[in-house]
C-alpha cells in the first residue's frame, strides 16, 4: 500500500493544485464581490461575536477581537473540510464515474482551496495585531507547526467521513449535531480554559483537538507562550494514525463507492 | 502473432448489499435489510492483441457498459482479473467528467491530466482541441452554460485529441450535429486504425460495428454468448434478435 501511495500522489499531486487553482478561480469568477467574501464573511462573524460577547457578556480577553478572528479562521478551515468530505464523492460524480483517481485526491484538493482561503484570514489576523500593538515574540514562529497540525488532523478526520458518507446516507444530519457541539466546547468566543471551571477546562484542551489547537495558535501569536509541545508531537501522532487508516480504508473500497452513488 | 493488449479472465462484477444505508431507516425498521443481489458480468473471460478493434454488442442491461467501466478501472472486480499489460487507458462516453463550474479550457486541463497527461503536453493540445471541438468563444464560459451538443463535442474532442494507447468507446459515435458527426466518425476511424491502438467499442449500430471492427464479442445477460468473425456474430445476434 505504501508504494501505491507514493507512486499515486506522485501522479496526482500536480493534479490537486491545478484542480484547486480553478476552483479558486471560478469562485472569483463567479460572484460579485468575488475574493472580497473570503475577508467579509469572516470578519462579519468576528464583529457579531465580538459584539454579543464582548459587549453583552462581558467577556475580558486581552485582545479579543483577534482572539475571535483567529478561532473562527481556524474553526471554518476545519469545518468546511469535514462537512464537504461528506458528499464529496456524490458531488463529484462526474468525474468519478469516468476516470480512476484516488478519491482521496479529492479530499486533498478541498484541502488546498480552503486552505487558501485560511492563509488569507492569518493575512488579516496579522494586519489586527499590527493595529492592536500585540508583541511580537519568536513564539510567533509556532504557527507553522500548528497550522500543519490542524490541516493534517483535518485531513485524517475527512477521509473518515468521505468513505462513510457515500454509504450511510443521513450522515450529514449526524454530522452537523456533533460539529455543533465541538463547536461550542472549543472555545470560538470564550477562553475555553479561564471560563470553564477546572478541572474541565483542562480536560477540554487536553481531550478537543480543535481546543488545543486554538488555544495553541491564539499562544503563541498573541501571548507571547510557548504551545504544549508534548501534547502537540501526541495529536501529531493521532493525526498520522487517522490519515494512513483512512487512506487504507479508501484503497480497499474506492472501487465499489461509484457501484453505490 | 500480435502481442495481447487486455486481457480479461473470468471477470464478475455483482452489484450487492451496496445500497447507501441510512441511520434512520435502520433505527425504525430493526430487522436486517434483504440483500438483492445482482451479478451484472459473470465470469467472462476473453482476450484483445494489440492494435485490434473489438466490438461488444447485446441487448439492454447485459451488462456490456459494466464491463467496460470496470476495464477503466472504475469497477473493481469481485472476481477474476484484468490485466491491461500496463497501457494507458481512457473510458470515452456520452457526458464525459467536468465540473460544471470551472470553463471549458480549464476543464481540458483537468481532463487531460487525469488522463495522465502532464500540464504542458495538455497545454500544448489546447488549442487543437479547442480548434476540433468548434465552441469559439465559449470556450472560457462555465461549462454548465453549454448546450448538451457543445458538452459532449468538447468531452469527444479531449479524447480524440489527446491520444491513449487504449481506447473505449461508449456509445459516442453520435455527437453533435450532422456535420460533427460525420467529422468525428472520420477521425475516429482514423485513430482506431493506428496499428498500435487497442479499441472497444460499445454500440447497438450494426452498421457501425460491421464498419469498424475486426471482431466482434455478444454479452447475453452477463454472459459471453459468443466470440468471434465479425459478420458471423453479427448474423447470428440480428438472427436472434428477430
Amino acid at each position: 500500500m505504501q508504494k501505491r501511495f507514493f507512486t499515486d500522489i506522485r501522479k496526482y499531486f500536480h493534479y490537486s493544485i491545478v484542480s484547486a487553482r480553478s476552483q479558486l478561480k471560478s469562485e472569483v469568477a463567479n460572484s460579485y464581490l468575488n475574493w472580497l467574501w473570503w475577508i467579509l464573511d469572516p470578519l462579519c462573524f468576528m464583529l457579531i461575536y465580538t459584539f454579543i460577547f464582548g459587549y453583552v457578556f462581558q467577556a475580558r480577553e486581552p485582545y479579543f477581537p483577534v482572539f475571535i478572528f483567529i478561532g473562527l479562521s481556524m474553526w471554518d478551515f476545519f469545518n468546511r473540510m469535514v462537512t464537504g468530505s461528506i458528499k464529496i464523492v456524490k458531488n463529484n460524480k462526474a468525474i468519478v464515474s469516468k476516470v480512476y483517481l484516488p478519491k482521496y485526491i479529492l479530499v486533498l484538493v478541498r484541502m488546498w482551496v480552503n486552505g487558501f482561503k485560511m492563509l488569507i484570514s492569518f493575512g488579516i489576523v496579522v494586519l489586527m495585531m499590527l493595529i492592536w500593538q500585540v508583541p511580537l515574540t519568536w513564539n510567533l514562529l509556532y504557527f507553522f507547526p500548528v497550522v500543519v497540525l490542524l490541516m493534517l488532523f483535518s485531513f485524517g478526520c475527512s477521509l473518515h467521513l468521505l468513505h462513510y458518507g457515500v454509504f450511510v446516507e443521513d450522515l450529514s444530519n449526524v454530522v452537523n449535531i456533533v460539529l455543533r457541539m465541538v463547536f461550542y466546547l472549543t472555545g470560538i468566543f470564550y477562553n475555553v480554559a479561564t471560563r470553564i471551571p477546572s478541572p474541565y477546562g483542562d480536560w477540554l484542551i487536553r481531550y478537543n483537538p480543535m481546543a488545543f489547537l486554538l488555544e495553541s495558535m491564539r499562544n503563541a501569536l498573541l501571548y507571547g507562550k510557548t504551545p504544549h509541545r508534548k501534547l502537540m508531537i501526541v495529536w501529531f501522532v493521532v493525526s498520522m494514525v487517522l490519515t494512513v487508516l483512512g487512506i487504507r480504508k479508501i484503497y480497499r473500497n474506492e472501487n465499489s463507492y461509484v457501484k453505490v452513488i | 502473432m500480435k502481442e495481447t493488449a487486455i486481457e480479461v479472465r473470468n471477470l464478475c462484477i455483482r452489484y450487492k448489499g451496496l445500497k447507501s444505508y441510512s441511520i434512520k431507516k435502520s433505527l425504525l425498521h430493526l430487522k436486517r435489510n434483504r440483500v438483492d443481489e445482482f451479478e451484472a458480468v459473470k465470469h467472462v473471460s476473453f482476450q484483445v492483441p494489440e492494435g485490434n478493434i473489438l466490438g461488444i454488442i447485446g441487448k439492454n442491461g447485459s451488462g456490456k457498459s459494466t464491463l467496460l467501466n470496470a476495464i477503466a478501472g472504475i469497477f473493481a472486480p469481485d472476481c477474476g482479473e484484468i490485466d491491461l499489460k500496463g497501457h494507458s487507458v481512457s473510458l470515452l462516453s456520452i457526458g464525459v467528467g467536468f465540473q460544471k463550474e470551472l470553463s471549458g479550457r480549464e476543464n481540458i486541463l483537468l481532463s487531460g491530466m487525469l488522463l495522465g497527461f502532464t500540464e504542458q503536453e495538455v497545454q500544448e493540445k489546447a488549442d487543437e482541441i479547442i480548434a476540433f471541438a468548434e465552441i469559439g468563444e465559449f470556450i472560457d464560459a462555465p461549462v454548465r452554460t453549454y448546450s448538451s451538443g457543445m458538452y459532449s463535442k468538447l468531452a469527444f474532442s479531449i479524447t480524440a485529441i489527446l491520444e491513449t494507447d487504449i481506447m473505449l468507446v461508449d456509445e459516442i459515435l453520435s455527437v453533435g450535429d450532422s456535420k460533427f458527426k460525420k467529422k468525428s466518425y472520420n477521425k475516429m476511424k482514423e485513430l482506431i486504425s493506428n496499428e498500435k491502438r487497442t479499441v472497444i467499442i460499445v454500440s447497438h449500430s450494426m452498421e457501425t460495428l460491421k464498419d469498424l471492427c475486426d471482431e466482434i464479442l455478444w454479452l447475453h445477460e452477463g454472459e459471453v454468448r459468443m466470440h468471434g468473425e465479425t459478420e458471423s456474430v453479427l448474423k447470428a445476434y440480428e438472427e436472434f434478435m428477430n
